[in-house]
C-alpha cells in the first residue's frame, strides 16, 4: 500500500510542479502583493502593508475609464451576442441542406488569430487620407456621414469593440446552443406539433426550457469573457490602449504590469483582484438567477 | 364537398408559410454566413493588391484584376515574418509537447490508482479551473524576471503548459474504460506505466488529439503572455508579430503588405482546422471557451 | 372515425451511399379501419408500421397513395390540422411542465370559436385523467412518476382534445412485464369508452392479439394478412404469418404431399385431401399434436416441461426447422420422463401446408 501511495504521488509531480509553481504559489502572491504599499520591483522591498493599493487604482481615471469601457462592453455584447447566436442556432437547426457548410463557415473565427482578423477589421473601419474605408464607404451609400471609428469619436470606437468582439465570441455560443438544441428529443417536437402547437409557443414553453441550462452556461461564461476582454481591443486600437480611451480592466492590469506605465505590481494585482471580485459577483448572482429560472 | 375545399386551402397556405419561412431562415443564415467570411474575403483581396493600386483606391474595390503576390515576398524580406513563424512553431511543439507529458501521467494516476489523499488533491485541482489567468500571470510575470528568464524560450514556455481543465478532460475518459481491462492486464503482470501506454492511451487517442488540437490552437493564438515576457523582436511570436508590423513594420501605410502577413499567420490554422473539423468542434463543444 | 389508407406507399433515399437507392418503408397499403375499433399494427422491427403510424397522423408524407379520414382527404394536411392524438414509445413527456400543465398543453393550443377558459381546461383535464386514473397525480411532474404513470399521463394527453384517431406507438414497449399486462387491459377499456378508432403498433403479437379487434400484420413494408385476431391466428395465409403469431412458435417441417398424404422424413403423418403433390412445409401449432403411442410422428424427447394445467413436451425432429418442437399437452396425460422417443398423431386443423418456394398457404380439406 506504501508502495502504491509513493506510485500515485510520483505519476502527479510533473503536474503538481506546475500547477504549484505557476498557479497556485500566484494565486496567494497576487493577494500579499496588493496589500503591500510602495513596493519596488527593482529592490523587492515595501513600505508596508495596507489598502492603499485599492485605493490608488480606483481613484486612478485610468482604471475608471477601463472599468466603465469594460462594463458598457459586457452590457452590449453579452445579450446581444446570446441573442444572436440564439436566432442562428435556431435557424440552422431548422434546415437540413447545406447544414453543415453553414456551421462550419460560423465556426472559423473561434480558429483564427484574434489579433491578425482584428487588424483586418480596423481597415474595414478605419478613415484614412488615402480612402474612408470599406465601411464608411457604405454608410455615405446610405446617407449617412463618414465617421472614423478606429481614431474617432468614442461611441464609434466602442461599436467597432462591440461589434469585434460579438464576431469573434459567436462561434463558441452558436457551437454550443446548436449542440442543445439537437440533443432535444424530436418527439418533443412531434408531440407539440400534432397537438397544433404554434412555432413561437414551442419555441418558449418547449424548446427554451429544455436548452435554458446550456443557454446560461453561456451567459455565465459570457460574463466572464467579456469582462476579461483585451487582445480585441488591442487587435484594433494598437496596445496603448489608454490612449486610445479604450482600455478595459485586463489591459490595465497588464499596462500596470509591464508597457507604458512600467512595473507595478503592487497596483497590478490590486487592479486584478478587483476584476475578480466583479466577476466573482456577477457569477453568484447569475448562478441565483438561473436557479430559479432553469429546468434541469 | 365544402369540406374538401377547406381542406385544400389549409394545405396550400401551409406549404406556403413554410416556403416563406425557409426563404427567411436561409437568407439570415447566408446573412451571418457572410458577414464572418466577408473578413476573410477581404483580407485575402487585400494582399494580392499591389501597394500603388491599393492605395489610389479611394473607394475601396471588390476585386482586382491584377493580382500580385509581392506582398507575399515583402511580408517575409522587410519583417522578421519566418522568424515569427519559427518561433511560433517552436513554442507551440514545445509547450504541447511537455503539456502531454505533464497531463497524462496525472490523468492516470487519477483515474486508475489508489492512494491516499487522492481525492483531496483531486479536488483542489479541480477548483484551480476557476481561477482566472489574469490573477497569477503577475506573480508568473515578477517570477519569470527575477529568474532572468524575459526574452527566452523558457520562459514563454513554462507558464504556459500547466492546464487543468485538459487533466480532467483526460481523466474523465481514462475512467470510461473499463476495470476489468486493468484487472486482466495486472493477471497477466503487465506494469502500470506498460498498461498506460498500451492500452489507456491506444484507447484514448481521439480525446488526446482533440487535446492536442486545442492547445495548437490556444498555443498558436497566444498573445497575452508573450507580449509581457518578450521585447525583444527575435522571440516574438505570430500575434506579437502582427502587433508589432502594425506599429513599426512597413510602415504604417503598407496595408497590402499587412494583411500578407495576416493571411500567413491565419493559413496553418485554418487549414488544420478544415482538417480536424469534426475533432475541433466536438473539443470545444465539450467544454473549451475562447483561451 | 373511420379512417381509409389507399394505395399508401413510402419510400426513402437509401441513407448507404455505396448503393443508392430507395428503401420501401410502406408498400402499397391499402385498408379500411372501421369507425371505433382498435386495431392493431403488428410486425417485426423495421417492417414499417412505425412509418404507417406517422403517416396516418401526419408527421411523414406519403411517397403516393392517399389517407382519408371518414370522406375527408387528409393525405397533404400537416398533422396539427388532422385532429389525431399520439401517444409516443417514450411518452414524450414534457419534463419541466407538471400533469396537470402537460394535458393541459393540447387545449392551450385550441384558437377562434374552440378557444377555453382556464376553468374549461381544467375541467377537462381533470376529467380525462380521472378516465386514466390519474388524478391525484396532477401537481408532480414527469420525472417524479413510475413508468405506467407516465404512460396514462401521456395518453391522457393524446385525448383531452378528443382527438378523431387516437395512435399509439409501442405503448407498452417500456413497461415492464407485470404492468404490462394491466396497461393494456387499461387501453382497452379506455377506447371502449371513448369510442375513439385506434390504431396501436407493436412488435408483441401476445399484446397485439389480446386487445385489438383486428391486426394487421407487416413485413417489410408489405401488408401479409389483416383480420381479426383469432381469424388470423387460425388461418395464416402464409409461412411469415404462421411463425410470427402465437407462443410457443409454430413447428415448421420439411414434408412432401403426395396422393393427398402429407410425407415427414418418409413417414405419412397426415391425410391432406386436396392439396397437389409436391415438397412442402408443414408447419404445426403445440396444440396441434396428440400424444399417441401409435402416433405417425416419431420425435426424439427432450425433457418435460411442466406448466400446472398443461405440459409442454420438448422435443426434436430432423425434418423440424426448429431446433426445439414444443407441443402442449394436457396435464392429464403421462409421459415418461426417460423415454426417448414421443409419438404423435395430429389434428388436422391446427396442421397448415405452406408452398416451399413461395411460402403461400396451401389449403386442403380439413375434415
Amino acid at each position: 500500500m506504501d508502495q502504491q501511495n509513493r506510485k500515485g504521488w510520483l505519476y502527479l509531480i510533473p503536474a503538481i510542479l506546475f500547477l504549484g509553481i505557476f498557479m497556485v504559489y500566484p494565486l496567494i502572491d497576487v493577494f500579499i502583493y496588493s496589500v503591500e504599499e510602495g513596493y519596488n520591483s527593482a529592490s523587492q522591498t515595501y513600505a508596508g502593508v495596507g489598502g492603499y493599493n485599492y485605493g490608488y487604482v480606483l481613484r486612478d481615471p485610468y482604471f475608471l475609464q477601463a472599468l466603465k469601457n469594460t462594463f458598457i462592453l459586457v452590457i452590449i455584447t453579452v445579450p446581444l451576442s446570446t441573442g444572436i447566436a440564439l436566432l442562428i442556432s435556431v435557424g440552422l437547426s431548422s434546415i437540413e441542406k447545406l447544414r453543415h457548410l453553414y456551421q462550419t463557415v460560423y465556426f472559423l473565427p473561434y480558429v483564427t488569430n484574434t489579433l491578425a482578423v482584428g487588424l483586418v477589421f480596423m481597415i474595414l473601419f478605419k478613415k484614412t487620407a488615402y480612402s474612408d474605408g470599406l465601411v464608411n464607404l457604405i454608410i455615405t451609400m446610405f446617407g449617412g456621414t463618414a465617421v472614423d471609428f478606429i481614431d474617432g469619436p468614442y461611441w464609434a470606437k466602442m461599436f467597432v469593440l462591440c461589434f469585434y468582439t460579438i464576431w469573434v465570441v459567436m462561434p463558441f455560443k452558436i457551437l454550443i446552443l446548436t449542440s442543445a438544441l439537437s440533443s432535444v428529443n424530436q418527439d418533443y417536437y412531434n408531440a407539440a406539433r400534432i397537438d397544433g402547437t404554434p412555432k413561437w409557443r414551442i419555441f418558449t414553453k418547449i424548446t427554451l426550457p429544455m436548452i435554458s441550462p446550456m443557454l446560461f452556461y453561456l451567459i455565465i461564461t459570457g460574463f466572464i469573457g467579456a469582462f476579461k476582454a483585451y487582445s480585441d481591443a488591442v487587435a484594433l486600437f494598437g496596445t496603448n490602449l489608454n490612449a486610445a480611451e479604450m482600455n478595459t480592466i485586463v489591459g490595465y492590469v497588464y499596462d500596470m504590469l509591464y508597457g507604458d506605465s512600467g512595473g507595478y505590481p503592487s497596483y497590478a494585482s490590486a487592479a486584478a483582484i478587483i476584476l475578480f471580485a466583479i466577476v466573482l459577483t456577477i457569477t453568484v448572482i447569475n448562478l441565483l438567477v438561473s436557479r430559479k429560472h432553469v429546468h434541469y | 364537398m365544402n369540406n374538401h375545399l377547406d381542406y385544400e386551402k389549409i394545405e396550400k397556405r401551409a406549404a406556403a408559410k413554410k416556403r416563406v419561412l425557409n426563404g427567411v431562415v436561409y437568407t439570415l443564415l447566408t446573412l451571418w454566413g457572410l458577414m464572418v467570411l466577408f473578413p476573410f474575403y477581404w483580407m485575402v483581396l487585400t494582399s494580392v493588391k499591389s501597394y500603388g493600386s491599393y492605395n489610389a483606391e479611394y473607394i475601396p474595390k471588390f476585386f482586382t484584376l491584377t493580382p500580385t503576390l509581392q506582398n507575399y515576398a515583402d511580408a517575409f524580406t522587410a519583417v522578421p515574418l519566418a522568424q515569427y513563424f519559427l518561433n511560433t512553431i517552436l513554442f507551440t511543439v514545445v509547450t504541447t509537447a511537455i503539456m502531454l507529458v505533464v497531463i497524462i501521467p496525472a490523468a492516470f494516476a487519477f483515474a486508475r490508482l489508489q492512494f491516499r489523499g487522492k481525492d483531496l488533491v483531486f479536488t483542489l485541482f479541480l477548483s484551480l479551473m476557476m481561477i482566472p489567468n489574469e490573477l497569477v500571470i503577475i506573480t508568473n510575470y515578477v517570477t519569470i524576471t527575477n529568474l532572468d528568464l524575459r526574452n527566452t524560450f523558457m520562459g514563454l514556455i513554462l507558464p504556459s503548459v500547466a492546464s487543468v481543465f485538459y487533466i480532467y478532460l483526460l481523466k474523465e475518459n481514462f475512467a470510461q474504460i473499463p476495470d476489468e481491462l486493468y484487472w486482466a492486464a495486472k493477471v497477466d503482470g503487465t506494469s502500470d506505466w506498460k498498461y498506460l501506454w498500451k492500452v489507456m492511451i491506444p484507447i484514448c487517442r481521439p480525446t488526446l488529439i482533440t487535446i492536442t488540437i486545442l492547445k495548437v490552437i490556444e498555443c498558436w493564438n497566444s498573445y497575452v503572455w508573450p507580449r509581457l515576457v518578450t521585447d525583444d523582436p527575435a522571440y516574438y511570436l505570430v500575434s506579437n508579430g502582427i502587433q508589432e508590423i502594425r506599429e513599426n513594420g512597413f510602415g504604417r501605410e503598407n496595408i497590402p503588405a499587412m494583411m500578407a502577413a495576416v493571411v500567413v499567420i491565419s493559413v496553418p490554422l485554418v487549414v488544420l482546422f478544415l482538417i480536424f473539423r469534426k475533432k475541433i468542434m466536438e473539443g470545444v463543444a465539450r467544454g473549451g471557451t475562447k483561451g | 372515425m373511420k379512417v381509409v389508407l389507399q394505395n399508401l406507399t413510402k419510400k426513402f433515399p437509401n441513407r448507404n451511399k455505396k448503393e443508392p437507392g430507395e428503401v420501401i418503408a410502406v408498400n402499397d397499403f391499402t385498408f379500411e379501419i372501421p369507425d371505433g375499433k382498435l386495431i392493431g399494427l403488428l410486425g417485426p422491427s423495421g417492417c414499417g408500421k412505425s412509418t404507417t403510424l406517422n403517416l396516418i397522423c401526419g408527421l411523414q408524407k406519403p411517397t403516393s397513395g392517399k389517407i382519408f379520414f371518414g370522406d375527408d382527404d387528409v393525405t397533404g394536411l400537416p398533422p396539427e390540422n388532422r385532429g389525431v392524438g399520439l401517444v409516443f414509445q417514450n411518452y414524450a413527456l414534457y419534463p419541466h411542465l407538471t400533469v396537470r400543465q402537460n394535458i393541459v398543453f393540447p387545449l392551450e393550443n385550441l384558437k377562434g370559436k374552440d378557444k377555453l377558459t382556464k376553468e374549461q381546461m381544467n375541467e377537462k383535464a381533470l376529467e380525462i385523467a380521472k378516465l386514466v386514473q390519474i388524478d391525484h397525480l396532477m401537481d408532480r411532474k414527469p420525472s417524479e412518476l413510475s413508468g405506467g404513470q407516465q404512460q396514462r399521463v401521456a395518453i391522457a394527453r393524446a385525448l383531452v382534445k378528443m382527438p378523431r384517431v387516437l395512435l399509439l406507438d409501442e405503448p407498452l414497449s417500456n413497461l415492464d412485464a407485470r404492468l404490462r399486462l394491466q396497461t393494456r387491459e387499461e387501453i382497452k377499456r379506455i377506447q371502449k369508452e371513448t369510442g375513439i378508432t385506434t390504431v396501436f403498433v407493436t412488435h408483441d403479437q401476445d399484446e397485439a392479439m389480446s386487445i385489438s379487434d383486428m391486426i394487421v400484420v407487416m413485413k417489410d413494408g408489405v401488408v401479409q394478412q389483416i383480420g381479426q385476431p383469432q381469424e388470423v391466428y387460425d388461418n395464416p395465409v402464409n409461412l411469415f404469418v404462421a411463425k410470427f403469431l402465437g407462443t410457443p412458435p409454430i413447428g415448421v417441417y420439411h414434408g412432401t404431399v403426395s396422393g393427398e398424404k402429407l410425407l415427414i422424413d418418409g413417414t405419412c403423418v397426415l391425410d391432406v385431401p386436396g392439396a397437389p403433390d409436391g415438397e412442402v412445409y408443414a408447419a404445426i401449432r403445440p396444440e396441434g399434436y396428440i400424444l399417441r403411442d401409435d402416433g405417425p410422428l416419431c420425435c426424439r424427447m427432450s425433457n418435460v416441461e411442466v406448466m400446472g394445467r398443461d405440459i409442454s413436451i420438448v422435443s426434436t425432429h430432423p425434418a423440424c426447422e426448429n431446433t426445439a418442437i414444443r407441443s402442449i399437452i394436457s396435464a392429464e396425460n403421462r409421459v415418461a420422463d426417460d423415454a426417448e422417443t414421443v409419438r404423435f398423431a395430429l389434428k388436422p386443423a391446427k396442421v397448415y401446408l405452406f408452398d416451399r418456394t413461395t411460402e403461400a398457404r396451401i389449403p386442403f380439406a380439413a375434415d
